[in-house]
């Protein structure tokens, strides 16, 4: 009998065409390559000057999200850019894929939006795959238990023409959360408590695998808002095991198996998980019990702080820089700091539960004064979804941005940004200085709180709003 | 790429922790589809002011750091996304190396595929470089040591086969390409044949 194996053995080992030596790294084989706009055009004019081709255009998939504008179309139904650099970058890869034979769900697909969310999305991900995209926030697609991590674009290059990738091995990270969630909290706020507790650094070199009772009881969009911030604490992947949660999302799904090849589908990945008794490199416990709403107070996302709790003292001259850039002071909670922007979007929170969760506190509210709010949903389908529910007009009527899907405000490369000084609460992963636009600042948290906030115009805990509706 | 096996160069101290590709080089310049001339925006929101002057305080815009190639940067450098523009602004920036006690995974990936040399160093020689900017090192990618004025000397860690590449100046492309019939093998026992 062999060894017992961790999920992350199991998938590192199927895909090996040649293992590592002490020379050389190991040679990985790719079963899914996600590219967009930004981050692939080097690639491919470096396949130009090899004479290279694209050698699976069938395991390569296209969108547009990046640089893509979010507002309506004009009058002749186009797009309009913020900039002729960011319509070129789109027509870049238009003229790529074209090429080189590669599926795009450009301006005229029905499934365009954000990389990681229609990868799920269409049943292109799927359990036991190993998946990159030059895009760091490709862990997401490791909540159905696919080895998912994001590269650089000579990587990208490599990808393209070989369909493999060179790699050494990662450590494993075995995180259990344990206990339940309790009523009020979001994975969101799960995944800022894991990060606050291992750092910003705390997964470097490592793939997580997320176990436990708690992760077991979220629904594969929580899953993935989880797997999604993996690479906030500088984690290689995330990983959750695939189960009966996995098989009810991807049953029907556009490329999912169908018929007889779902059920030998199931029935494999139904050995995806950890041998009993598999050892980890790390293993770090969470009580889930103790998750309270949780937001950042810092420019990364490992200074996080419970809604109600306050703010840490500053220890270093990096954490003091931090406050004084986010005007935030020490001692006090955030709850109550005064709100210009509410971005309720990206690839951690942009999917039908996420805009769910925002509607039901903003149902009958309209936003403060002076607050502005978008909501930008992570792909077409989703908006249209959203909008047989009738969330559209719940945001429309409380006075927020209904818009197209894309990335948005997260990286704010598209014309969707901050002023200087302006306070973002933001559902998006990253609260680095500027990421939003020059100056501006972020705080990260759940779709329910950014809504709260939006409606108080200050920070605020949800549930006062939902209470005060139940009453 | 070129080969790389020796820099001497002082350094340049830039302290701060968590020094993420945001920093390094902001969004809004990645609408290119070139990789050349992105050293103009690196560290664009620290380097200069509002009104697009430099701002004097930034310390890669001080005199005596002003053409050091080798960067000392606080530990967890090059966090967040997996932009190589990041890497590419810096080399056209004119830095050749960067060191830390803890440089983020894609980041130094990115790095070491474009020659730039992002090397980890213990923790107490970390500490010493931050607080003694300016000194004159010798980096020898081949014997892995980098030497300080006085004679000292510290190692630091490079797979063997990424210190292979930058030494030849071969890139991995062509590795991959030379294993075409492990690839097509591969494919065809797993039954993922194109
Ligand atoms: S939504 Fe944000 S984090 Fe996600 S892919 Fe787009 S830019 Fe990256």
């Amino acid at each position: 009998m062999s060894a017992p194996r961790t999920l992350f053995d199991k998938l590192w080992d199927a895909h090996l065409v040649k293992a590592p030596t002490p020379a050389t790294p190991g040679i990985l084989y790719i079963d899914l390559h996600l590219i967009h706009e930004v981050t692939s055009p080097q690639a491919f004019a470096e396949l130009r000057a090899r004479n290279l081709t694209v050698r699976c255009p069938e395991r390569t998939l296209a969108t547009l999200d990046h640089s893509t504008p979010t507002t309506p179309f004009d009058d002749l139904g186009q797009p309009v850019y913020a900039s002729e650099e960011a319509a070129a970058q789109v027509a870049e890869l238009e003229k790529n894929c074209a090429q080189f034979g590669i599926r795009l769900n450009g301006w005229s697909s029905d499934h365009r939006g954000i990389v990681h969310v229609i990868g799920p999305e269409l049943g292109a991900t799927r359990p036991g795959m190993t998946i990159v995209c030059g895009d760091s926030h490709t862990s997401t697609h490791g909540a159905f238990g696919a080895l998912a991590f994001g590269i650089g674009t000579t990587e990208v290059g490599h990808v393209l023409a070989t369909q493999c990738l060179l790699q050494s091995k990662p450590k494993t990270l075995a995180i259990h959360v344990d206990g339940s969630l309790p009523r009020g909290t979001s994975a969101k706020d799960l995944v800022l408590h894991i990060i606050g507790k291992i750092g910003v650094n705390g997964g470097t070199g490592h793939v997580i695998e997320y176990r436990g009772a708690a992760i077991s009881a979220l629904t594969m969009e929580q899953r993935m808002t989880v797997c999604n911030m993996s690479i906030e604490a500088g984690a290689r992947a995330g990983l959750i095991a695939p189960d009966q949660v996995t098989y009810d999302y991807l049953r029907g799904r556009p490329y999912a198996p169908q018929g007889e090849d779902w059920d030998k589908a199931v029935a494999e990945w139904n050995a995806l998980r950890s041998d009993a008794g598999a050892s980890y490199d790390r293993e770090v416990h969470i009580d889930a019990s103790q998750v309270r709403p949780t937001v950042t107070y810092g420019t990364h996302p490992g200074m996080v702080v419970a809604l109600d709790a306050a703010v840490p003292a500053a220890t270093s001259l990096q954490d003091r820089r931090a406050l004084d850039y986010m005007r935030v002071e020490a001692g006090k909670p955030l709850t109550g700091m005064a709100v210009d922007v509410v971005f309720v979007g990206s690839c951690t929170n942009s999917r039908l539960s996420d805009l769910r969760d925002a509607a039901d506190v903003l149902r009958g509210r309209k936003l403060a004064e002076r607050v502005r709010m978008l909501v930008v949903p992570g792909s077409l389908a989703i908006k249209r979804e959203a909008e047989q529910e009738g969330l559209d007009q719940v945001f429309r009527a409380a006075g927020a941005e209904w818009r197209e899907p894309g990335c948005s405000m997260c990286i704010a490369m598209n014309g969707d940004l901050a002023q200087p000084g302006q306070l973002v609460v933001s559902t998006s992963n990253r609260n680095f200085e500027g990421r939003q636009g020059p100056g501006a600042r972020t705080v990260l948290a759940s779709p329910a709180v950014a809504a709260a906030s939006a409606v108080a115009g200050c920070i605020t805990d949800p549930q006062s709003l939902l209470q005060e509706q139940a009453a | 790429m070129k080969p790389v096996s020796h820099i001497r160069s002082r350094t340049a101290v830039l302290a701060h922790e968590n020094i993420d590709t945001d920093r390094i080089i902001p969004a809004r310049f990645l609408t290119t589809t070139e990789r050349a001339g992105l050293g103009r925006f690196a560290f664009n929101d620290w380097r200069y002011l509002a009104d697009g002057r430099e701002n004097p305080s930034f310390e890669l815009n001080r005199d005596e750091a002003r053409g050091c190639e080798i960067l000392v940067a606080g530990r967890n450098f090059g966090c967040g996304s997996s932009r190589e523009h990041a890497p590419w602004a810096l080399l056209d920036y004119g830095l050749r190396a960067v060191l830390s006690s803890e440089i983020a995974d894609i980041f130094r990936n990115n790095s070491l595929k474009n020659g730039l040399l992002a090397l980890v160093i213990s923790e107490s020689e970390h500490r010493y470089l931050l607080a003694h900017p300016g000194l004159e090192l010798a980096i020898d990618v081949a014997a892995q040591t980098i030497e300080l004025p006085d004679g000292g000397r510290f190692g630091f860690q490079l797979d063997a086969f990424a210190k292979h590449c930058l030494l030849a100046g071969v890139d991995q492309l062509g590795f991959l390409l030379a294993h075409n019939d492990s690839i097509e093998q591969y494919e065809r026992l797993r039954g993922v044949a194109a």
